[in-house]
């Protein structure tokens, strides 16, 4: 971890004024920058690996094609059918329900667990350390040791002999989609913690003094100090895991393949089914470019909505 | 959740991967690419892990040390995801030399594109050596386009005698009336699960519906279907069918358990071996399972079969068999010359000789060939093999699993309905119907 301002440290953070968090957005724009030139390598590969590539799926959306053979085009023919097909419109009912849990359940925990690792006691750090080990876990290996785990059969709960715990977790419709959003924040919690610690421990602890003279106690501090400091962190991260979550699909994938019936089949996971399984590349393809679109939709909308795009310092009058 | 990147990799690699396949829509004339690497004048194979794999590996190995001018190079791929592979490989044109299959409903789409070269009079010699009606599923249009390469897999009942004994049933049912009051005594006698299902799979469930047909109405209903007449997912027979399959479900004869069962982890025979099931319905390929994972089990005598139960007042033959007749090679149309050459060599010289045949039988399974019943005499595996060989010979119609046989879209929404009819939220009409809808 970087060193942060503590109270020695405050006072260069306050003759540093915008550069502080915000970084580079606070340049002048005239001033002096980097050629363009130097983000050409990246903009070719971003080019040639995502552009290309969904051009290539809005054109076989318009074709039909079982993956061998050509393509044959066949005009708007394939959008009604996969956006009439229930099984796509239950698939993006799924995908909203998932990413509104996710923000729900993932936001808060991520959020407290941040801030409470941002301290700086011993037993703090050696905890966070523990936190941080989901982010080292693949998904497939994270899905298929949970998958073992819940086994009713061989799972943990036979193991045990708990029997509250022998459930159908991933075979019944109402149960898999709780065991799922578990498994799925057990995996991304860390990461939004780790965002959130940074965040935490870049609030100058002069604010923290000053309101401790104020007599602010420490629920208020949090709600009127660590919250509207942290506002940028808080934006990536929702951002991060709505379009995450829009797209999530590899460990729904491993541990029920859309099961059981349509129960998780999001609209990622139907995409791939459809494609690689039923070999409908025109319809995976129809479904591929409303997920694009929907993510779009919902990064524009959250920067537009949340002023994200000024770009301005919190820690104007600090 | 990681976002923005992790969407771009997604996007990307499906993208590419549907470009990649754009690309090489036609024939090329490039040898095998994708991870198949083999000399200019060897050949290449992808083949599946499990079931034969041992005696592929070693008659691969065996040929490659005779014939060092044309070696194989072999690679072997979990089933699900060599599924997936093959079919972007193949239209890409970058296929291995000898390419696995199914046959049914993905050879017929491969002959369609002319992904694969006809065998007819260049494999004569295998052919010789093979059982003729299983030779035929790997025809299309009256010509050979693949090739068995491993052992008939038909499906059948399996039993844990012992449960039976303890719940007070001493023969495994006979018919479906004995099989439903086979599961009322075991519920009684405590087993959660009397039929051990893999529900997960999605496939075992498959084997349900198709029997129960069979049995109920004979072979003319799927026949009806397989030649395009969808009146036939709505026919009597069919109904009736899939009424049987909810009766079971709610007379709790797969548990409440069933949906988190998978087959590919072998859950579902563990079930019966451990004792927690007292039935199972699977392929032939299971009893080299029972054999690796609980030996004891198999040569204590309490593992038994049989062939699925009839139904009183059916019309089917209780002779008919369900599964896959083998598994098939097929020589890839994208190969050089000189590669379909040494695989077609391969197939006539290597393939189903006298060590190939002694190996499928050492592990339980039983090689497509003519003369294969003699071999059985006196292997360990002799009950079960010479059982599910005279199953294979007996049968009035072996006929492949529907998922093999139908089309990829319509197989998906087969198993996609099947699903949601085991667990009560589709009804035989909704199933027809929806089956009706697919193109």
């Amino acid at each position: 971890m970087t060193a942060t301002p503590r109270v020695g440290a405050a006072a260069p953070a306050r003759r540093g004024q915008r550069s502080v968090g915000t970084g580079a957005g606070s340049r002048g724009a005239g001033s002096p920058g980097p050629s363009a030139w130097l983000a050409a390598p990246a903009l070719v590969f971003f080019g040639l690996f995502a552009i290309v590539p969904l051009l290539g799926v809005v054109a076989l959306s318009f074709t039909q094609w079982d993956g061998l053979g050509t393509p044959t085009f066949v005009g708007f023919d394939n959008w009604p059918r996969v956006l009439g097909d229930p099984v796509t419109q239950n698939g993006l009912k799924l995908t909203i329900l998932l990413t509104v849990a996710t923000l729900v359940i993932q936001g808060p925990i991520a959020l407290l667990l941040g801030v409470f690792m941002a301290g700086r006691q011993r037993y703090r750090e050696l905890l966070s350390i523990l936190y941080f080990l989901p982010l080292l876990f693949s998904a497939a290996a994270v899905g298929i040791t949970f998958k073992a785990l819940l086994d009713p059969n061989f799972g943990l709960g036979q193991a045990f002999g708990w029997d509250w715990l022998n459930q159908d977790w991933l075979g019944r419709p109402e149960l898999v989609i709780p065991a799922l959003l578990f498994v799925i924040n057990w995996c991304f919690v860390p990461f939004h913690s780790l965002l959130y610690q940074g965040a935490a421990r870049q609030i100058p602890a002069s604010l923290y003094e000053a309101a401790r003279i104020d007599g602010a106690g420490r629920v208020r501090t949090f709600f009127s100090i660590t919250l509207p400091q942290m506002r940028s962190t808080i934006i990536t991260s929702a951002t991060l895991q709505i379009v995450g979550s829009l797209t999530y699909f590899d460990l729904i994938f491993v541990m029920t393949n859309g099961g059981p019936g349509n129960a998780t089949r999001v609209l990622p996971l139907d995409m791939y089914l459809r494609g690689f399984r039923s070999y409908d590349m025109g319809g995976a393809s129809v479904v591929g470019v409303v997920i694009v679109a929907l993510g779009l939709l919902v990064s524009f909308l959250l920067n537009r909505l949340t002023g994200n795009t000024r770009m301005e310092s919190q820690m104007e009058g600090v | 959740m990681a976002g923005l990147t992790r969407r771009a990799v997604i996007a990307a690699s499906v993208a590419a991967a549907l470009s990649l396949a754009a690309c090489g829509g036609g024939k090329q004339p490039s040898g095998p690419g994708g991870g198949a690497s083999a000399a200019k004048t060897g050949f290449s194979a992808w083949a599946l892990t499990g079931g034969a794999e041992t005696t592929m590996k070693n008659s691969f190995a065996t040929w490659t040390k005779e014939n060092s001018s044309a070696p194989a190079s072999v690679e072997f791929i979990a089933n699900d995801a060599y599924k997936e592979k093959i079919r972007t490989a193949v239209g890409s044109g970058n296929a291995p030399t000898l390419i696995w299959s199914w046959a049914g409903g993905s050879l017929q789409d491969y002959v369609k594109n002319k992904n694969v070269v006809d065998l007819t009079d260049s494999t004569k010699e295998l052919q010789s050596r093979l059982v003729p009606s299983i030779l035929d599923t790997g025809k299309v249009d009256g010509k050979v386009y693949a090739v068995p390469n491993n052992n008939a897999q038909p499906v059948l009942m399996y039993y844990n005698l012992d449960v039976l004994k303890k719940a007070g049933i001493s023969t495994p049912p006979k018919t479906y009336a004995e099989l439903l009051d086979a599961v009322s005594k075991l519920k009684a006698a405590g087993v959660d699960t009397p039929i051990s299902l893999a529900g997960q799979s999605l496939w075992p469930e498959l084997m349900w519906i198709e029997y129960l047909l069979d049995r109920q109405a004979g072979t003319e209903v799927f026949d009806r279907i397989l030649k395009g007449d969808k009146s036939a997912w709505s026919d009597p027979g069919m109904l009736e069918a899939m009424g049987k399959v909810q009766e079971l479900v709610k007379a709790g004869a797969f548990g409440d358990k069933f949906g988190s069962v998978v087959a590919d982890s072998n859950a579902d025979a563990a079930l019966l071996h451990t004792g927690k099931s007292a039935m199972l319905l699977q392929g032939a390929w299971v009893y080299g399972t029972f054999l690796t994972d609980a030996p004891d089990f198999v040569k204590s005598g309490k593992l038994g079969w049989g062939p699925f139960p009839t139904i009183e007042g059916g019309k089917g033959d209780p002779s008919n068999v369900y599964g896959n007749p083998a598994n098939f090679w097929s020589v890839s149309a994208a190969a050089s010359p000189e590669q379909q050459k040494a695989a077609i060599d391969y197939l006539n010289k290597a393939m189903f000789n006298e060590s190939y045949v002694t190996d499928l039988v050492k592990d339980g399974m039983v090689p497509v060939t003519n003369d294969a019943a003699p071999k059985f005499k006196g292997s360990d595996q002799e009950k079960f093999l010479t059982y599910a060989y005279d199953m294979t010979a007996n049968a009035k119609n072996f006929q492949l699993s529907w998922d093999q046989s139908l089309s990829a879209a319509q197989s998906q929404a087969l198993l996609n309905n099947l699903g949601q009819l085991f667990l009560g939220r589709q009804t035989p009409e909704g199933y027809a119907k929806a089956m009706q809808a697919v193109q």
